[in-house]
């Protein structure tokens, strides 16, 4: 068993609200050094399959179903699950 | 003329496009089960409302894998016409038919009541029976409204005369240049956040919505005589 954590995040050019309201949030409790916050999401996969379709079937995944690239990019990284 | 009503699971609005077609226009109307294929039919499809899947990973995108999507798709490509309204226009987003994506509201917050909205194009199959510049009461109805397209992109939609409807009272959930309805290429394919089945009689309101269901019958019709 592999397991694959992917993580989207919003695009640089898209305005992340909850990440603003956060940051304000963050700063209100003295927090002043926080200059930004971006909220993203982590999609954690386990799969079965050989290691060399992993990467390719993830990817496709990603550009399918779990990412809209309008407005989010992703990276993921691919491990094994201990004891499965 | 017969319309088709696609349900996904947890569209819930179905019943009031079903109600505008049906009851209020008097035309034939069906509900499609998600599960089904095959539109061909159809003289037009609506996509309604509601929160299908759930709203889950992110406002319709699950409803990609749903089988009626490959029919869809085709039935947009034959020129027929296609009508998202909020989570409507937001699956039709996801699949490719209209292009840009959905973030969450401005102000992080659900919105709901009636939105003014004006009429930038009258040059389409759904807004016909409006003048242009017109301004609209249509009520509205969602936590994720703020329509996001890239700078490109909307220089692409003004130049080619595919934004449909703006805001008129101060975008409130952020949308991209004030974006509240876009039209594909063909032009036959809508996808609007405020919600016109909700607007088209006096007892609920107003009927500014009308003239756009009346906008695609008339289309149809004049069509129908040609090839008659």
């Amino acid at each position: 068993m592999t397991k694959v954590n992917v993580h989207v995040t919003l695009r640089e050019s898209v305005v992340d609200p909850q990440g603003i309201a956060t940051k304000e949030a963050l700063q209100t409790m003295g927090y002043n050094e926080v200059e930004n916050v971006r909220i993203g999401k982590l999609i954690e996969l386990e799969l079965t399959g050989s290691a060399s379709e992993i990467d390719a079937r993830v990817k496709e995944m990603c550009d399918k179903l779990l990412v809209n690239k309008v407005i989010e990019d992703y990276r993921y990284e691919i491990g094994e699950v201990a004891g499965k | 003329m017969k319309f088709a009503i696609l349900v996904f699971p947890g569209a819930g609005c179905d019943v009031d496009l079903f109600h505008a077609v049906k009851n209020v226009l008097g035309y034939e109307a069906e509900y499609v089960w998600h599960t089904e294929s095959g539109l061909e039919r159809f003289d037009a499809v609506l996509i309604p409302t509601g929160a299908t899947y759930g709203d889950y990973l992110r406002p319709g995108a699950l409803a990609k894998s749903s089988q009626i999507i490959d029919s869809l798709k085709a039935f947009a490509n034959s020129g027929k016409p296609v009508l998202g309204v909020g989570n409507g226009f937001q699956i039709l987003a996801e699949i490719g038919l209209l292009p840009g994506a959905f973030l969450r509201n401005k102000g992080l917050k659900f919105r709901s009541g009636n939105t003014k909205i004006v009429v930038d194009n009258t040059n389409t199959q759904f807004t016909a029976d409006y003048q242009k510049g017109q301004e609209l009461t249509i009520p509205f109805a969602h936590e994720f409204g703020n329509y996001y397209v890239d700078e490109d992109t909307v220089a692409e939609l003004k130049q080619t005369d595919r934004i449909v409807f703006t805001y008129a009272d101060g975008n409130s959930d952020g949308s991209t240049a004030s974006i509240a309805g876009v039209v594909n290429e063909q032009g036959n394919v809508l996808g609007m956040m405020p919600l016109p089945e909700r607007a088209v009689e006096e007892i609920i309101g107003g009927t500014d919505g009308l003239p756009l269901f009346n906008s695609i019958l008339k289309n149809w019709s004049e069509n129908n005589v040609c090839h008659a």
